[in-house]
């Protein structure tokens, strides 16, 4: 039993991502290979996309560093660090929130909509707030449903976010059609004061559209981490994934737990909606799609082994290979080898268990080979 | 003939039409599951089985004239088979979360053939094919009152592939020998096991015969529905799909009822504006429809589900 | 003749050694007993004929010949069979399909012939008098026709070496009765049988020869009639056993802590389970639940810590009615459990010591206040019970609970549930797996608990459990408590004849 010990199980817990992550650089860089591409050019493009540095460029007239990719880069990670914690949160009571992207949607279509339900002279520390907690709260209510339906009915909280998903995606765009909208695609702009943009993190990012939820992500982390680890709640929550016949022998409502942990989660998930309505665009748009921001969530959760600060790199780094995309797509390498990249990632994560138990084997082989030495070596 | 009427029809057609890749993948889905896997990717199987039926379509236009779109659906079917074999050797070989794996397998689907895309056409999209399948009807059986108007005027030859399906599955998974095994391989794999038969074996075949169904219905989609393969060509149908299997129950039969409901929405989504009553409901009520159906059904049945009952656990050799 | 000669096998499992190099011989036509403890190696050694597991070392030789065992299918080609503890039998399955799975009749355009099937089923089924309808579905056929249905598969694929493992573990006395009968049948038609089991009335009844495992090893093979039931079990612990508890006598208080009036719970699938039982246990008492597997036990269980709803009658605590109330509101109240299933019941594997030894505390005030967690609090508690419960674990309160042996996990849940020193205290299957030193100290710490004065109501599938602990005894039957009785009034055979409701064991 002496290798089954918890340092072993952390062990493994933080190498694997790392395992996965190397391994679909390297089977990315391949692709590229295979397919006539310059693998270098995917790495200049990655760096360029995460720091703004064009290796290119040295050398020549154009600027080197340009601080408008940073902004762009923390734009894009904002709503994926906060849909990889509403996912994390599910995973961590036990539940698979495949339905980020459809409480992100519920998020931004309550933003948006109060953002056009008041008067604009209302002042902008009132109204501002006000539109946020909106689309959490809508987010919220779209994860609470499939939460109770869980908790108490034992309904399959995957197969329902799926459906829901779809739900949000025709409903939100139905009601953005009954807001003002100068075409079918967008609504109008909302009031600057309903709005999270800001001139002065803008100006300093030569221009990006660098909003005020940079301010709230650290703070939102930070929460994530102080709720799962270090509060009663989050005890109970822990307990009940793991286990929830023995939670709620020892007393803990497993019902309700796991409909305020879904609702929860898409409450985090509606805040990426509402950076992406109310900060990133200022308008509501008309989806012939998903956008994917939720399943990258799934994603990044993963990639961050559910914890706050795992997600936040995880955020950042899947991120920065987004948006790196149009970069590589400028040099010649299609860009969706980033989403293949991805997709490489969770199928690798999705493999933990057979990488574990390979491991494990070879502890074991190891193991029992050094025992039969000692054996024979002391009759 | 009424006017009125003839409207009738050929949304009745159209459903039948809408259906069909709906029915396909759902039997696909339906024969993982059955056998205890759950597989989620059978939206991106679908897109890569849209993806490779169009690239051959392409090639095939002047080489076959008449019979290229069929070839070109057994390439897209074989496409979804191989993808599929990666889902299962995650979930079978390495006990993986077949979730997860699920959820890659759309990722992994819709990036490479969007990749292959470009890399092909340079483009996100294949080139604008010809003709995929044409419409026809059926000599003779096309003048049989109502019947004859709805089944077989103005038709796709893949709606009649598609009920054939059902009865070949319901026939496979009910009558036969493998049937049995694969159905106790999703009830109580390690009965199967101590009976002597490789659980391991009978869930890869049906994983693969999942994908091979839903490259199939891809490829059927995307040359019935489509003038070229896009991102979207599939857009969400393989999860309408998953939301047929659940509704009917994972039977056959079932199945197929639930796709056809989910085909007739789809139709008044898209066509309901023309429709006196139907048109004063909005087309998102439509498109919504079968997804808040599918969840209430999924209240109705909580108590008595008949889902598989091994279905998404691991089978371990040794276990009990 | 030896038909089948298993030498040196040896089978390692992450952290124990579950068979060390066995030698096993059983002759054609005999009934082999192979006896040990739960954990002794009985059934991995099985599982590895039966081609279930892989062996690190050893030799199989059938009828004088070396046999490669892999899988269970080719164990099936050379006619060994074996009817599993837990059954591998598929609910929604008629008795037919089951039995002809793996190896269907077939008819025109390939489809399977069940008519054929059913016919030689039924044929089967006369010829050894097993009395089973071969189209009724298994989840609506008795345990004992599950079993008998188990056995035809065997038969229906011509086995000749038939394994049983602890056949009667699921079965009421009259079951037994009958299965005993069967297996004469078996024998005397020129099969053999190998039987695994630990209860030693049942090998003197039919066994021919036995065969002794412990702790993994053989011990040694004797023949039944050549020596009595203590040799026997001697051989099996070890040592001579006495599961005499030693404990007082006992002085129960007058007025009743727990007191249980017509009470009905209905089941998973809705039936009724329990129905009119009436129980009463005092302060400084042990009151035993006797009774067969599936009796209503586990739902009054269930009912009594309030994790399955009452329809009928009432749960009166310390004088209160506690019919309804939460599940944690009941935990406060004073009544604990030690559960049936540890690992799926009582622990939560993933989290480390402290944290499940804070299960029943974490929300106090002195351990969460204002909703946040004391980790400090809960740690030097944890430290206080590994050493007074002497739990044995790498690294204190931060052990990861899964890397720990099943004695130490169950200290863990008697350690937590004995520290609130609860005033009700429900004990299911207490010892179940366990080595007897873990038995001994357990059945202990049950004992003191009474001593000083608490309320113990014992549930146990093991009948000699039942009456070595309890003081009083329910014998429960069909959901009903059919009789109490004082534990010394009563003999082990006449509990057993009551526990299949016949009620004429007592004056």
């Amino acid at each position: 039993m002496d290798i089954l010990d918890i340092r072993f199980d952390k062990r493994i817990q933080r190498i694997v991502p790392l395992i996965a992550i190397g391994s679909a650089g390297i089977l990315g860089l391949l692709i590229i290979l295979i397919t006539g591409g310059n693998p270098l050019a995917l790495l200049r493009g990655i760096l360029r996309g995460f720091l703004g540095i064009n290796l290119a460029a040295i050398g020549t007239q154009n600027p080197i560093f340009n601080p408008r990719y940073i902004g762009e880069f923390l734009v894009s990670a904002m709503p994926l660090i906060l849909t990889g914690l509403s996912v994390g949160f599910a995973f961590r009571t036990g539940l698979f929130n495949i339905g980020a992207e459809g409480q992100l949607l519920a998020g931004a279509c309550g933003a948006i909509v109060v953002a056009f339900m008041f008067p604009d002279t209302l002042p902008r520390i009132v109204f501002l707030p006000v539109v946020c907690i909106t689309g959490m709260v809508c987010g919220m209510v779209w994860g609470f449903v499939p939460g109770a339906l869980k908790g108490f009915l034992s309904v399959s909280e995957i197969v329902v976010t799926i459906m829901l998903n779809y739900a949000a995606l025709f409903i939100t765009n139905y009601i953005y059609l009954l807001l003002p909208h100068p075409n079918t695609v967008k609504t109008e702009e909302i009031p600057f004061v309903a709005s999270m943009e800001s001139p002065f993190l803008s100006d300093l990012t030569s221009n990006s559209r660098l909003h005020l939820g940079i301010y709230v992500i650290p703070f939102v982390v930070v929460l994530y981490w102080f709720i799962i680890d270090k509060t009663r709640f989050g005890f109970e929550l822990r307990a009940t994934g793991f286990n929830p016949r023995a939670s709620k022998l020892a007393g803990i409502h497993v019902a309700s737990r796991t409909t305020l942990s879904m609702g929860i989660a898409g409450a985090f998930a509606g805040l990426a909606g509402v950076m992406i309505a109310v900060g990133t665009f200022n308008y509501g748009r008309v989806l012939t799609g998903f956008e994917n921001v939720g399943f990258f969530g799934i994603a990044v959760a993963l990639i961050g082994a559910n914890k706050a600060f795992g997600i936040l790199g995880a955020g950042l780094l899947l991120a920065g290979l987004q948006s790196s995309q149009p970069i590589l797509q400028a040099q010649g390498i299609p860009r969706d080898i980033i989403l293949i990249i991805v997709a490489i990632i969770v199928l690798f994560i999705a493999m933990q268990q057979g990488i574990r138990n390979a491991i494990e084997a070879s502890l074991l082989r190891r193991m029992v080979k050094t025992r039969r030495q000692e054996e024979s070596l002391s009759p | 003939m009424n006017e009125s009427i003839r409207i009738l029809y050929s949304i009745l057609t159209l459903s039948l039409i809408y259906a069909t890749p709906i029915i396909v993948t759902a039997l696909g889905g339906l024969l993982s599951e059955r056998s205890g896997v759950v597989n989620i990717g059978l939206e991106g199987l679908m897109t890569f089985g849209a993806f490779v039926t169009a690239a051959f379509v392409l090639m095939f236009e002047s080489m076959f004239p008449s019979m290229g779109a069929w070839y070109a659906i057994v390439m897209g079917a074989l496409a979804g088979a191989l993808l599929s074999l990666l889902h299962a050797f995650i979930c079978i070989h390495l006990k993986g979360d077949q979730v997860i794996s699920g959820t890659g397998i759309n990722f992994i689907a819709l990036g490479l053939s969007i990749f292959l895309c470009q890399i092909f056409y340079q483009q996100q999209r294949t080139p604008t094919f010809r003709r995929g399948f044409t419409k026809w009807s059926v000599p003779v059986l096309k003048d049989i009152p109502i019947i004859g108007d709805i089944f077989f005027r103005d038709i796709y030859s893949t709606v009649f592939l598609a009920f054939l399906l059902v009865v070949i599955v319901y026939y496979f998974v009910y009558l036969t020998p493998i049937g049995l095994r694969l159905r106790a391989s999703g009830e109580h794999p390690s009965a199967l096991e101590s009976a002597g038969v490789s659980v391991y074996k009978i869930r890869y075949y049906a994983v693969a015969m999942s994908g091979a169904f839903a490259g199939l219905s891809g490829g059927i989609m995307v040359l019935t529905q489509d003038t070229q393969f896009t991102a979207t060509s599939i857009h969400g149908t393989g999860f309408i799909a998953l939301a047929a299997l659940i509704f009917g129950q994972w039977k056959p039969v079932g199945v197929m009822w639930a796709a056809l409901l989910f085909g007739l929405l789809q139709v008044l989504s898209v066509f309901g504006t023309s429709i006196g009553f139907v048109s004063t409901l909005p087309q998102e009520f439509f498109k919504t429809f079968p997804y808040i159906l599918t969840v209430l059904a999924l209240v109705a049945f909580s108590r008595n589900a008949k889902a598989p009952k091994a279905v998404g656990i691991p089978f371990e050799r040794g276990s009990r | 003749m030896n038909i089948l000669e298993l030498q040196n096998i040896t089978k390692r499992f992450p952290g124990i050694l579950a068979n060390d190099s066995i030698n096993l011989s059983v002759r054609k036509n005999e009934v082999h007993a192979l006896l040990g403890e739960n954990g002794s190696g009985k059934s991995t050694l099985m599982s590895i004929l039966f081609g279930m597991y892989s062996m690190d070392a050893g030799e199989i030789y059938l009828r004088g010949k070396q046999e490669h065992i892999t899988n269970p299918h080719i164990a099936s080609d050379l006619g060994i069979g074996m009817v599993h503890q837990h059954f591998q039998l598929i609910d929604a399955f008629t008795i037919t399909e089951n039995i002809v799975l793996g190896v269907e009749p077939k008819k025109s355009l390939g489809r399977i012939n069940l008519s054929t099937a059913n016919k030689k089923i039924e044929q089967l089924s006369e010829r050894y008098s097993l009395a089973v309808d071969p189209t009724a579905r298994v989840q609506d056929i008795s345990v004992g026709m599950q079993q008998r249905t188990e056995i035809l598969k065997l038969l229906y694929r011509n086995a000749e070496i038939m394994i049983l493992d602890e056949p009667t573990a699921v079965l009421v006395p009259s079951e037994i009765e009958e299965l005993m009968q069967i297996i004469e049948i078996l024998i005397n038609d020129g099969k053999t049988i190998i039987l695994i089991t630990h209860k030693l009335n049942e090998i003197k009844r039919v066994a021919h020869r036995c065969s002794v495992l412990r702790k993994g090893q053989y011990i040694g093979t004797v023949h039944v009639n050549e020596v009595d039931e203590e040799a026997l079990a001697r051989m099996m612990v070890g040592r001579p056993i006495s599961f005499d508890v030693q404990k007082s006598p006992h002085k129960p208080k007058k007025d009743p802590i727990l007191d249980v009036k017509s009470l009905l719970v209905r089941d998973s699938r809705g039936l009724v389970a329990v129905k009119d039982c009436n129980i009463r246990v005092h302060p400084g008492e042990i009151v035993g639940i006797a009774g067969v597997e599936g009796n209503g036990q586990r739902e009054l269980v269930e009912a009594l810590v309030g994790d399955r709803p009452v329809e009928g009658g009432q749960i009166q605590f310390k004088g209160e009615d506690i019919t309804h109330a939460s599940i944690r509101y009941r935990i406060e109240a004073g009544v604990g459990l030690i559960p049936e299933d540890r690992q799926r019941d009582g622990l939560v594997l993933n989290f480390l010591l402290y944290e499940n030894l804070a299960m029943k505390r974490y929300y106090q005030q002195d351990y969460s206040p204002h909703g946040m967690l004391d980790i400090e609090r809960m740690t030097a508690f944890s430290d206080t019970l590994i050493k007074g419960f002497d739990i044995r674990c790498g690294n204190a309160g931060n052990t990861l609970t899964r890397s720990m042996s099943g004695g130490n996990q169950q200290k863990a849940i008697i350690a937590r549930e004995i520290q609130k020193s609860p005033e009700l205290l429900i004990v299911v299957q207490p010892t179940r797996g366990l080595d007897v030193g873990a038995i001994e100290y357990i059945h202990a710490r049950i004992v003191e608990e009474r001593d000083k004065g608490r309320a113990i109501l014992l549930v146990s599938m093991e009948l000699s459990e039942t009456l070595d602990l309890s003081d009083i005894i329910a014998v429960m039957y069909n959901g009903h408590i059919i009789d109490t009785l004082p534990a010394k009034q009563v003999s082990h055979t006449e509990l057993g004849l009551m526990m299949i409701g016949k009620n004429n064991g007592h004056t």
